[in-house]
């Protein structure tokens, strides 16, 4: 039904079905499109519903298109609605992703909440790249922490060059992992020099702590910003932040 | 005889991108009302929003004056999303007057007019409101912030359904809301800028109109009225169903409306906006007879850095052609004839 090939980008919202529905939590889903697009972790798409709404969804992957969908709201939940076989209608990718430099050899991958959807992909190719990636994610609870399998299967299996991959898991009542939040696991690391790059998505407030954690041990980061993303193509300045549109020249931004 | 300016190639069409400051000498400076800008540029309304770290940026990139987008009496949501598409030829946009109401906006346009001043680029406060003499309390309100100019923004194509047909569509409703707007601001002193639709059948008779209700300046124009329509689903894109065309589509419409307001009011300070997307667009902008020239959807088209890539080309190509000073062009199109002869012209065809 589709191109094998990548398409190089969606510029108007494209009708693609979905192909797997998988279920992650009691309020996420994984949505699975038949489809591939050119783009890079942390690059965004926007998702529309004819006459309803369309609302930004980082890529969890690019080939196949995967989405992750919290229900959060009437959009959301119309997403969680549809059968492998319906439609979704894409555009995009948007905006700048994750760009790891040469130099950077071990890296912390730090994911908050269902800021994990765009990390997968981007520890998976990092560990590609022959890196020691230690991927953080965190949640309140062991019930909202997303990802957590599909994180510690690439633990277990992971290629051939990678040198080191290691995943914690921290939730604030302990009910997972360690006890605590992110910062507080990613501090240890940086305290024994173990890290030489931050790369992450997650709430504000985390993403605030992990920049002055980055600024305290010197190591430089790469932070993925939520905003209300509206025209997304960089000219209503709806997704402003700290003098930067965030859907051009975010939403990955780099400290 | 000097060869005629107009008959320059530009078969380019000045696509190529040039960053350079390699004409200190050239003069970019345009007078513009009580004011000299330091470029010809005006980022267009509702480009970046009222965030004031976006206007300055605008401004630091080349942006010689800035446009906050449109505020009104009263907060505003705007249309959900799909509100802004790129089609191929150009952008469509409803987002809908989204602001935060006129109170709430004077304190982000004095703190940008603050920010830019030093930078030497005016700020242009932009207003809509429903009935005309709610322009006059919405302008009043936005005075306080003591922008450069106002703007009055009475052909926004997205609002029919609260604020009925654009009053750029009649010589006399926008005469009206002009005096309005007019009266109101006189005390402050503070010039008032009418922005025309394109969509009407004499802009030059909407134009004489509303500078002869006191209108200092013109913004030539707003978005054109259009539609997308989603094969698949066989419904329209933007969940306004329509919108204002903008970028590259634009940019003939414009060149006409700027060249037709221009024949009607020789005089008016006109801000051509519409489609001007690279370097030569902005030169036949001011051929056409426009004062400065506005950048909107260029932003998208060719990055947040547009204004500083549009000047550079304009530079170029001007000392490319030994000019050193931008106010050269102006109205260029204007001059005519070129030729003292008169040409065959074409045949009438043959009826068979």
């Amino acid at each position: 039904m589709f191109d094998s090939a990548p398409a190089p980008a969606f510029r108007l919202p494209t009708a693609l079905t979905v192909a797997r529905i998988d279920e992650e939590n009691y309020r996420t889903k994984t949505i699975v499109l038949n489809g591939a697009l050119e783009a890079t972790p942390g690059q965004f798409v926007m998702a529309w519903l004819p006459r309803f709404d369309e609302k930004p969804f980082s890529l969890v992957d690019n080939d196949p298109i995967t989405l992750m969908v919290t229900a959060v709201g009437p959009f959301s939940r119309l997403v969680h609605a549809l059968e492998p076989g319906d439609r979704l209608w894409l555009r995009g990718p948007f905006g700048q992703g994750f760009a790891v430099p040469h130099g950077q050899a071990r890296l912390a991958v730090v994911g908050g909440g269902y800021g994990v959807a765009p990390l997968l992909w981007l520890a998976r190719s990092l560990a590609r790249t022959g890196r020691t990636v230690t991927t953080i994610i965190g949640a309140r609870t062991a019930n909202d922490l997303l990802y957590a399998e599909r994180f510690a299967a690439l633990a277990r299996f992971r290629p051939p060059h990678a040198t080191a991959y290691d995943l914690i898991a921290a939730t604030e009542d302990g009910s997972r992992g360690v006890q605590g939040r992110v910062t507080d696991a990613l501090l240890s690391l940086l305290e024994a020099g173990a890290i030489d790059g931050i790369y992450a998505c997650g709430p504000d407030p985390m993403l605030s702590a992990l920049r002055e954690l980055g600024q305290r041990y010197a190591i430089p980061c790469q932070l993925s910003w939520e905003a209300y993303m509206r025209c997304a193509i960089g000219i209503c300045g709806a997704c402003e932040h700290e003098g930067k549109v965030l859907c051009l020249d975010g939403p990955v931004v780099r400290d | 005889m000097a060869i005629p300016f107009v008959l320059f190639n530009s078969r380019n069409h000045g696509r190529s991108i040039i960053i350079t400051d390699t004409y200190p000498t050239m003069n970019t400076r345009t007078p513009f009302l009580t004011h000299t800008l330091p470029t010809p540029l005006v980022l267009a309304s509702g480009i970046w929003g009222t965030t004031v770290s976006l206007l300055v940026r605008a401004a630091r990139s080349g942006c010689g004056a800035v446009t906050a987008k449109s505020c009104g009496p009263a907060p505003r949501a705007g249309h959900v999303n799909p509100s802004c598409l790129d089609w191929g030829g150009g952008l469509i946009n409803a987002i809908g007057l989204a602001n935060p109401g006129a109170e709430a906006e004077v304190e982000l346009l004095a703190q940008a007019k603050a920010e830019l001043e030093p930078l030497g680029a005016p700020l242009i406060a932009s207003i809509f409101a429903g009935p005309p003499d709610e322009f006059a309390t919405v302008a009043a309100t936005v005075a306080r912030a003591r922008p450069d100019f106002v703007e009055v923004n009475i052909s926004c194509p997205n609002v029919h359904s609260d604020f009925g047909e654009p009053y750029a569509a009649s010589p006399d409703a926008a005469a009206e809301v002009t005096g309005h707007v007019v009266d109101a601001l006189a005390e402050r002193n503070i010039p008032v800028i009418v922005k025309l639709a394109p969509n009407v059948p004499s802009i030059g008779r909407i134009a004489q109109a509303v500078t002869a209700a006191g209108a200092d300046a013109l913004c030539v124009i707003n978005t054109m009225p259009g539609m997308l329509i989603d094969a698949e689903s066989g419904q329209p894109i933007l969940a306004n169903r329509s919108g204002g065309l903008s970028g590259p589509a634009l940019k003939p419409i414009a060149l006409k409306c700027v060249y037709d307001v221009r024949k009607a009011c020789p005089e008016t300070p006109i801000i051509g906006t519409g489609g001007v997307t690279t370097g030569v667009d902005a030169l036949e902008m001011l051929m056409a007879g426009a004062s400065a020239v506005g950048v909107g959807s260029a932003i998208h088209f060719r990055g947040p850095d547009a204004p500083r890539l549009i000047l550079d080309e304009m530079t170029a190509w001007l000392a490319a052609r030994g000019m050193d000073d931008l106010n050269a062009v102006r109205n260029r199109a204007h001059h005519e004839p070129l030729y003292a002869a008169v040409p065959t012209g074409a045949p009438v065809p043959s009826a068979h």
